[in-house]
């Protein structure tokens, strides 16, 4: 090929490349590497201050609670006085408000999430109505929940009074937002592939649905509930607005009928009270209550680990 | 297969796809040899887009059939008309008709669950699912109460699929851990653990090596034995290699260049369409000119 213009251009253009790119395998220049450990310095602030934050409520509340640690925490119930009261009632109503909620919430939170990925029309309008509303809904206060429950669970169509099945049923409204949202990540996160070798086996959309879709997404399911379940765990004020009552001496024991209390709420009246031993007791409170806290969401990290299935 | 005298009876227009079609049912030649697909017209619109128009075509027992073309011609559209897979999408719609064994695969009575219990597929990207090499086997029989014994049922399926050396072993273990061309054969053997008639096979080996592919085309000519196969391929040679008939599709563009769908050109014997097609645009393509 006779052409000496495009050759000198030729090795022109090859010795330029070479001596840039010698020159690049040095070091970086030095502004773009302070911007770089800035930005990491200020990444691992941020981690910092989010855990010194959770690390000083611990730590103040066992410092505060110390004087009371002991198993008469869990089993004495609550009492009248500073003295004697532990926090059994407190614990097992909020295992009976807890315990219904997650009866309730999971099975329609991940129903209606099935629904809307796999079964509904996007192009319809209602479900892209109902889609927002849901949204929505997430972000509505808990107070409103509380109001919302007393009105429909507590008096009105349902007159359940001020059971602890009411307490379930109105958080169970509160939290079902999130795990749907939850849900259906989770569940559009599997791919469309699986579906499709499944649907041409000669699956039917629910044989597909039930033994490839859900088992793949189980793990971010459980996540979603983990979150909206301790969320659930700590609410107080749409409780107190429902009836769970404070100082309940026994043992709740069935949901639709006794009294009730739960630990958020017992541990809201001690703090508005003026003598120390109620401080005292109402930190020590908190550490049981992240107790029960870590120890639910253990059970819940051994099923999703159970699940996890790696891509 | 001679084709000494088997005339296709087609007259060309000038413009391309109007005018008179060629047909391309083989009545003179096919003989004994059973139809199981018969394509009449077949034209598929996504919404009001046009993705395949007037496909006519008969797919024969026992026979590799493969759609080559260039990409964007509708070969996929069409593969999956077959097994009622574009039912799937809303905004799908078929029109022509097409016979199965004889049966309108569109009628009204007809499920598409228990088409695609008997005509199967297999897919572009082996998608085995997230679960042990077993139980993706056994998924299909388990869901279709199949009977007999389950571990005879997946060995069968894995025998046939020419992997059950390689995985028997761990038959227990993640389908994930396999290579491609193992997770490929893996969703072949579980086509064939459900039973089916025909296997449909969309660009089976266009994301795998050499040596698997040509692993693949062995399984596939073993197959041919007991199943009808029809197979979308890129690879030209691939197509002359394994096929009997083979279909030329092109894409057709309106005049403002808007609209574009795929229409078939020739379909014959592969022999003839490598070696003396009769359109020159098949001539072109197989010989690699264009496309």
């Amino acid at each position: 090929m006779r052409d000496p213009v495009g050759a000198e251009r030729t090795r022109l253009a090859v010795a330029g490349a070479r001596s840039v790119s010698v020159a690049e395998l040095g070091s970086q220049p030095r502004g773009e590497r302070v911007r770089g450990r800035i930005f990491w310095a200020l990444l691992l602030l941020a981690v910092g201050i989010a855990l010194l934050g959770l690390a000083l409520l611990l730590i103040d509340a066992m410092i505060d609670g110390a004087g009371r640690f002991g198993v008469g925490l869990f089993t004495d119930p609550v009492s009248g006085t500073a003295e004697a009261g532990g926090f059994q009632t407190a614990i097992i109503g909020t295992l009976w408000v807890i315990g219904g909620v997650i009866l309730f919430s999971v099975p329609l939170g991940i129903g209606a999430a099935l629904y809307l990925e796999e079964y509904a029309d996007r192009d319809r309008w209602w479900n892209r109505l109902i889609e927002l509303n849901i949204q929505n809904l997430a972000a509505v206060p808990s107070i409103v929940y509380g109001i919302l429950g007393l009105a429909f669970f507590v008096r009105g169509p349902l007159s359940l009074g001020t059971v602890a099945l009411a307490a379930s049923l109105t958080l169970t409204l509160l939290i079902l937002p999130t795990i749907i949202i939850a849900a259906r990540e989770s569940i559009r996160a599997v791919p469309p592939s699986i579906r499709e070798g499944a649907l041409a086996l000669g699956a039917t959309r629910w044989e597909t649905t039930r033994n490839q879709v859900l088992p793949a997404a189980i793990p971010g399911i459980l996540t979603g509930i983990i979150l909206a379940v301790s969320r659930a765990f700590g609410e107080s004020a749409p409780l107190l607005l429902i009836g769970a009552t404070t100082f309940v001496t026994k043992n709740t024991s069935n949901p639709i009928e006794d009294q009730y209390t739960t630990l958020p709420v017992q541990i809201f009246n001690y703090f508005g009270r003026a003598q120390p031993e109620w401080l005292e007791l109402a930190a020590a409170g908190i550490v049981v209550m992240l107790i029960l806290v870590l120890a639910m969401n253990s059970i819940a990290i051994w099923l999703r680990n159970r699940y996890e299935q790696s891509w | 297969m001679t084709d000494e005298s088997k005339q296709t009876e087609h007259e060309r227009g000038d413009t391309p796809a109007i005018a008179v079609r060629p047909e391309f049912h083989r009545d003179s030649w096919t003989g004994t040899r059973e139809k199981v697909f018969q394509l009449q017209d077949i034209s598929v619109h996504y919404g009001d887009v046009p993705a395949v128009k007037d496909i006519s075509m008969d797919v024969l027992h026992n026979n590799i059939t493969a759609l080559i073309g260039p990409s964007g011609c509708g070969k996929s559209t069409l593969i999956r008309c077959l097994n009622r897979m574009n039912d799937l999408i809303p905004s799908a719609r078929v029109d022509g008709q097409l016979l199965y064994h004889g049966e309108d695969l569109y009628g009204p009575k007809v499920d598409p669950v228990q088409v695609r219990k008997m005509i199967g597929m297999v897919f572009q990207k082996p998608n085995p699912f997230p679960k042990s090499i077993y139980d993706n086997i056994a998924f299909g029989p388990r869901i279709l109460k199949i009977e007999g014994d389950m571990d005879e049922i997946v060995e069968r399926a894995l025998r046939r699929a020419a992997l059950w050396d390689e995985v028997k072993d761990r038959l227990h273990s993640n389908a994930y851990g396999m290579s491609g061309g193992q997770q490929q054969r893996l969703c072949i053997a579980r086509c064939i653990a459900v039973e089916p008639d025909v296997i449909l096979m969309d660009e089976p080996c266009s994301a795998l090596d050499p040596i698997s592919t040509g692993k693949i085309e062995d399984l596939m000519l073993e197959l041919k034995q007991d199943y009808s196969i029809v197979i979308v391929t890129h690879n030209m040679q691939q197509a002359a290699r394994v096929s009997d008939m083979t279909a030329f599709l092109i894409v057709e563009l309106t005049a403002d260049e808007q609209n574009r769908w795929g229409e078939i050109i020739e379909y014959d014997e592969t022999e003839k369409i490598f070696t003396n097609p009769s359109d020159p645009r098949t001539e072109d393509y197989v010989t690699g000119k264009v496309g």
